[in-house]
């Protein structure tokens, strides 16, 4: 027990906590985006294992990270503009179109793995860097101020988004568009395309999420890597009730989950592996119990845009 | 007058005329969706080097070109048509039920579980029992996410994702230790598998020297069981209402949340029988990939079926083959069959664009008619306004 209560694994439990907290925050991040402009994209989860593997590809095949993590981007962008297309446009049912991007994600991304790496490859993914100064603090240094550039990233984004959202008009017009788009509408504003630029932002951020996972956290690809990430994702839009700061506190919450977890299974406190593996989902489930019905959420969210229609 | 002129060029033959075009729609478009699939699968197959047409004409010699081939299209559109006829139930209450997964785990074990407890009672006794334990199995694990939609609000789409996992977990968590086969512990195989099922559960088999078992009938039966459920019953009526138009069902007095929750429940009670059919009539064990996604194509096969359950049953044959085919393109050409995986999501995509499509068009198509009607009898109420129009035609 004087293994798991001293300072050194305190230090180590927070940093992976940190760390694993990064592809909830890009990716949820992101999802909030499309969200509060109205639009759930359950795909999340298939743009994240498109996004992993590309980025890692790219990045053994150019022997560039930041290359991979273009790529990435790039691959959430376009699967975004499919799920634009798909739910703005057509105004499909976004529920059903989420779930085909994601079995579409998941099912590319097994194609790609095995026609162009057979094996799982592994890669020297972005190292920590020590922020001068704030790094040497004890405790917080190492947890906060020794990750890796994708980490800070993530951390950054959340008073990023929060600017955006809050502070400018393009956050003005997203949750206009997703809370009264008729209204919207009549001020001018042009709602499907408010919505594609959300919903494409925001998958774009999933790709992010993917890379940050292959390249900065386990770096290496296997078939279904995400293992539902991507939905615990969008879970923690509905945890944070829309706002970055409630979704970082959210992602936060799992991370340190995730990682008493995994350091539990180091230290080989008696709980069966698969046991320990089941407490996230477990966790999710009864968080989205606790908070979901105490939060209302953006009115026209799955709702699409017809002109005339009350 | 321009809007009457416009109305009778879309009905230029009256009623009956409609309802054939209906029809055509119905089918062509989903169908239009799959080759469009298909054509984006070609293309895949060009940027992966591989010849389309030899990798398509694969599949096809997989299904048609043996006895084996094709009574395995029918195997594998068993479960899919089980789990495609709880998807009928839970989509018609507009309930998204992406927990097939977890619940076909859940009826899988507990057959493997009960058979294993009792395994000398008589197959005809046994086997009813177990099929119904797996339902029930499965109808818990739907029943869960279903309670928390109903009274939570939780989104069942979340909730089931999660449940799968937990599912998956768990059965992987037995097979490693509770429910591994003896056997494997003595040879020291440690397969995670449990030891096989006694011989008189096992479904019968339709024909001799292959995998196709009774359960095929089983599900037929099924299917048009859930067809008079949905369309000739109160209860089936009610969940349809609910799907169709929530706050009139509200408004009309049906009690929402319940039928939600009752339509999950019995969603997952179909995928659980899949489970104990895979167990039962195929493996003849449990071992882990028992699912074989069947969870998701089985939404895949009810969305093809127009969500209905007859309409449901080729759609698992046409499933079934796909999956049989890509085994073989795997063998042939040496394409992974992750590429179905990949046009089973593309299927999911398109057929839910071209349904708005469909709907888009029958409604701008009811607006037109309403709109001449309208115009020559404002004062009239829409159902009397419909039979006007008629008269005037």
């Amino acid at each position: 027990m004087d293994d798991i209560l001293s300072v050194a694994a305190l230090v180590g439990i927070l940093t992976s906590a940190v760390r694993l907290a990064t592809p909830y925050l890009y990716a949820a991040i992101g999802e909030a985006f499309g969200q509060l402009s109205g639009v759930v994209n359950l795909g999340v989860d298939g743009i994240m294992l498109v996004g992993a593997f590309m980025a890692i590809f790219v990045a053994l095949g150019t022997g560039s990270l930041w290359l991979g993590v273009l790529v990435a981007i790039v691959a959430g962008l376009l699967m975004g503009l499919l799920m634009s297309v798909i739910s703005v446009t057509l105004k499909a049912e976004q529920g059903i179109s989420g779930i085909g991007l994601y079995m579409f994600g998941l099912g590319l991304s097994s194609l790609l793995f095995k026609v162009l790496f057979g094996t799982v490859k592994t890669i020297v993914g972005f190292q920590p860097v020590k922020i001068p100064i704030l790094g040497d603090i004890p405790i917080i240094g190492p947890v906060l101020f020794q990750q890796s550039v994708l980490v800070y990233g993530a951390f950054l984004l959340v008073p990023l988004a929060w600017w955006i959202l809050e502070k400018t008009t393009w956050g003005l017009r997203i949750k206009a568009v997703g809370q009264n788009p008729a209204a919207a509408d009549s001020l001018g504003v042009n709602v499907n395309r408010v919505r594609y630029a959300s919903v494409c932002l925001g998958s774009a951020l999933a790709g992010l999420a993917g890379a940050s996972l292959s390249l900065a956290m386990v770096n290496l690809f296997q078939e279904n890597l995400t293992a539902g990430m991507g939905f615990i994702a969008v879970a923690l839009v509905y945890f944070g009730s829309w706002r970055p700061a409630g979704i970082l506190f959210g992602a936060l919450l799992f991370s340190t989950v995730n990682a008493l977890q995994l350091w539990m299974q180091v230290l080989g406190v008696k709980i069966p592996a698969d046991a320990a593996v089941m407490l996230p989902y477990l966790l999710t489930i009864v968080v989205l119990a606790l908070t979901v019905s105490r939060v209302r959420g953006p009115a026209a969210l799955n709702r699409p845009f017809e002109r005339g229609e009350a | 007058m321009p809007s009457t002129a416009a109305g009778a060029a879309v009905r230029p033959g009256g009623r009956r005329l409609i309802d054939w075009q209906d029809v055509a729609v119905k089918i062509a478009l989903p169908v239009s969706a799959m080759l469009l699939a298909l054509l984006i699968g070609a293309v895949l197959l060009l940027l992966l080097k591989v010849n389309p047409l030899e990798a398509y004409a694969a599949m096809v010699r997989g299904v048609f070109g043996s006895t084996f081939g094709f009574t395995q299209s029918l195997v594998k559109a068993t479960p899919l048509l089980l789990v495609g006829l709880g998807i009928c139930i839970a989509f018609r209450a507009r309930v998204i039920n992406i927990g097939g997964e977890g619940q076909i785990i859940a009826g899988a074990l507990m057959t493997t579980w009960f058979t294993l407890q009792f395994r000398d009672w008589p197959g005809w006794l046994l086997t009813p029992v177990t099929l119904l334990l797996g339902f029930l199995a499965g109808a818990f694990w739907g029943f869960i996410p279903g309670v928390l939609k109903a009274r939570l609000q939780v989104n069942e789409i979340l909730s089931t994702v999660m449940m799968n996992a937990i599912a998956l977990q768990f059965m992987n968590f037995l097979l490693r230790g509770p429910l591994m086969d003896p056997e494997g512990v003595r040879l020291g195989t440690y397969l995670p598998q449990s030891e096989q099922l006694p011989q008189q559960v096992w479904l019968g088999r339709l024909v001799p020297q292959t995998l196709l078992h009774t359960g095929l009938i089983l599900a037929v039966v099924l299917a048009v069981a859930v067809y008079i459920f949905l369309w000739r019953t109160t209860i089936g009526y009610r969940i349809r209402a609910v799907g169709y138009n929530p706050d009139a069902a509200r408004y009309a007095g049906i009690n929402v949340p319940f039928y939600q929750a009752m339509s999950l429940t019995l969603a997952g009670g179909f995928a659980g029988l899949a489970g104990a059919v895979e167990v039962i009539g195929v493996q003849h064990r449990l071992l882990e990939g028992i699912t074989s996604g069947y969870g998701f194509s089985g939404i895949v096969t009810a969305l093809f079926g127009g969500l209905h359950p007859l309409g449901t049953i080729p759609a698992s044959w046409l499933f079934g083959s796909l999956l049989v085919g890509a085994d073989m393109m795997q063998r042939a050409v040496q394409v992974p069959s992750a590429l179905v995986d990949t046009l089973l999501g593309l299927i999911v995509l398109f057929v839910v664009s071209t349904n708005m499509l469909s709907r888009r068009w029958s409604r701008w198509r009811a607006a037109r008619r309403v709109q001449s009607k309208s115009a020559e009898a404002p004062a009239l109420a829409p159902a009397l306004s419909a039979s006007s129009t008629q008269e005037v035609n």
